[in-house]
């Protein structure tokens, strides 16, 4: 690991004071949450900040709902929100995504801000050796040409296949979610959660929206009723602990068995957080049934591109979709407020 | 006074190791010049370690796991893949299961950690976790066996460890290359009763 200096501010304002950035993408300081993820590369030495800025200080905590909002502080740990009863009863979908990512152990550290941050899982990425136009811009991509098993079929381009590794923001995307930020100069802004992720294009180095000393403060979204018929399926390659080779997450609003609004968010298979809007369109009117949910499924890859070894992501990842629909309009929301569906 | 293996490896190796000690100590010096000359810093850190308050000043780069075993000899927490993966060097921090490999010194100052030399009653009692691992063979070779340890008792504190399906998921953060499993499972389950009312490091 290399050397760097530490430092625990005890302010949002003197945090993104302190991170130092550097102008060019992941040469600057870093922001330390959890650090499941930056500790990792910086062992690796994918990740070699020349500061690391520790926020355990600040009070970015707490999950509370008023006026119908939920809001969420970006220092809520993985474990405390997948157990909250916001998520757990409101909106199962994100309590799935979260318990059903990373370990126990990790969950018990990782944030919510970094979480959602959460860099790819690609070999060559992570190896320091390869070529990666994510790690060192211009140098080719060895992914695309090589063991590509668990790399994107969506969102994909001809300098990157990483694959966004995360899962709760497959979910939290459903829901038009606002994401709260802080810089240095300019003090706070928001983001929508869609327009955050950037696609990899010709710049994979660029990940997101944010600049270097810009730190995601927290999250403020509504949960319709309907937000408690919602599932989070993860096909995996062993039952727990384990990246998504496909997964969806659904909200369905239904009347009957016609679906009034479907919601779809797809993980494991796009370069960032998916929301499969087309499938969510095709959707609204139709009756629940296996071939609905396949129909939807095989619109959602519509646009995909399959590559040597990762292609089945394609047919597995419609049946994702048919399963996570299926799932959800099955889902026994009695005892909840979600049995008023009807009233809108 | 009982011969243990570490005992007996420690004894064995005394000749050596008060030779090592020398390197040891110059290839620290060596590198902490190192971290100097390279614009790092060190850091000064505070814990309470088995009810046991410890001071140091550290190299930044210093993780927690690395803090246990090579400055304070607990060598109880294993090193496993050191990325996360395998749970062996799963420690309580603030009475919550971690992984101390990924985890900073300098992230853990002020806080309260308990390894597996912590858990047994100051009068060497076993914790009942660990009587439950021996009594049902829940390990074949041991390594993995310090992080199964606490991460089960940090399971059932949690609260997961209601059904056997609930202890598969959630101690899936600890890996046995042995595939003791079914022995440890078999443990948790006898043992999550009292150790639901035990006290562990101090705190219940």
């Amino acid at each position: 690991m290399k050397p760097f200096r530490y430092q625990a501010p005890s302010s949002v304002d003197a945090a993104v004071e302190a991170v130092e950035p550097m102008g060019v993408p992941g040469q600057g300081g870093a922001f330390l949450a959890g650090g499941t993820t930056l500790i990792d590369l910086m062992k690796l030495s994918v990740a070699t900040p020349p500061s690391v800025t520790d926020i355990k200080n600040l009070s970015l905590d707490g999950i509370e709902e008023a006026d119908g909002e939920v809001r969420v502080g970006a220092r809520v740990t993985m474990a405390e929100a997948a157990s909250h009863p916001i998520f757990l009863d409101r909106a199962p979908v994100l309590s799935d995504a979260l318990w059903k990512a990373a370990s126990p152990q990790l969950r018990n550290v990782a944030t919510l801000g970094g979480n959602i941050l959460q860099r790819t899982r690609c070999p060559y990425f992570r190896d320091n050796v390869s070529p990666c136009n994510k790690r060192d811009p211009g140098s080719g991509c060895a992914a695309i040409g090589g063991i590509n098993r668990l790399l994107a079929v969506l969102g994909t381009s001809e300098s990157c296949i990483a694959t966004y590794a995360g899962d709760f923001a497959n979910a939290l995307i459903l829901f038009d979610t606002t994401v709260e930020t802080h810089r240095a100069a300019e003090g706070p802004r928001q983001i929508e959660l869609e327009d955050l992720h950037v696609l990899p294009e010709d710049h994979p180095e660029r990940e997101t929206v944010l600049a270097d000393d810009e730190l995601i403060t927290g999250y403020r979204f509504r949960l319709p009723d309907w937000a408690r018929r919602s599932v989070y399926v993860k096909a995996r390659d062993r039952e727990s602990y384990a990246f998504a080779l496909a997964s969806a997450a659904v909200a369905l609003d239904l009347d009957g068995e016609t679906i009034r609004e479907a919601r779809i968010g797809l993980g494991g298979v796009a370069t960032v957080p998916w929301r499969a809007r087309e499938a969510e369109d095709f959707l609204k009117g139709k009756t629940v049934s296996e071939e609905t949910g396949l129909q939807a499924g095989r619109i959602a890859f519509e646009s995909a591109q399959g590559y040597e070894h990762n292609a089945f992501k394609i047919p597995l990842g419609r049946q994702v979709v048919a399963k996570a629909i299926f799932d959800a309009a099955r889902k026994d929301v009695s005892g909840s407020a979600g049995q008023s569906e009807g009233a809108n | 006074m009982a011969v243990t293996r570490r005992s007996f490896l420690g004894g064995t190796a005394t000749a050596g190791a008060s030779a090592l000690a020398g390197v040891a100590g110059a290839a620290r010096q060596a590198i902490a010049q190192e971290v100097d000359d390279a614009g790092g810093e060190s850091v000064d850190v505070s814990l309470v370690i088995n009810g046991v308050t410890y001071e140091r000043r550290l190299d930044t780069r210093t993780s927690l796991l690395d803090l246990l075993r090579e400055e304070l000899d607990l060598t109880g927490t294993k090193v496993g893949c050191n990325h996360g993966q395998c749970g062996a060097c799963t420690v309580l921090m603030n009475g919550t299961r971690i992984n101390s490999c990924l985890t900073l010194a300098a992230m853990a100052d002020g806080a309260r950690i308990t390894t597996i030399e912590g858990v047994a009653s100051a009068e060497g009692e076993l914790h009942p976790m660990q009587a439950a691992f021996l009594e049902h063979d829940g390990f074949q070779c041991g390594y993995c066996t310090p992080g199964q340890i606490v991460s089960a008792i940090g399971c059932v504190k949690e609260g997961h460890a209601t059904s056997e399906a609930e202890i598969r998921e959630y101690m899936s953060g600890n890996l046995c290359r042995c595939g003791a499993y079914k022995g440890i499972t078999e443990a948790i389950m006898e043992a999550r009763e009292a150790t639901h009312s035990s006290e562990v490091g101090g705190q219940s």
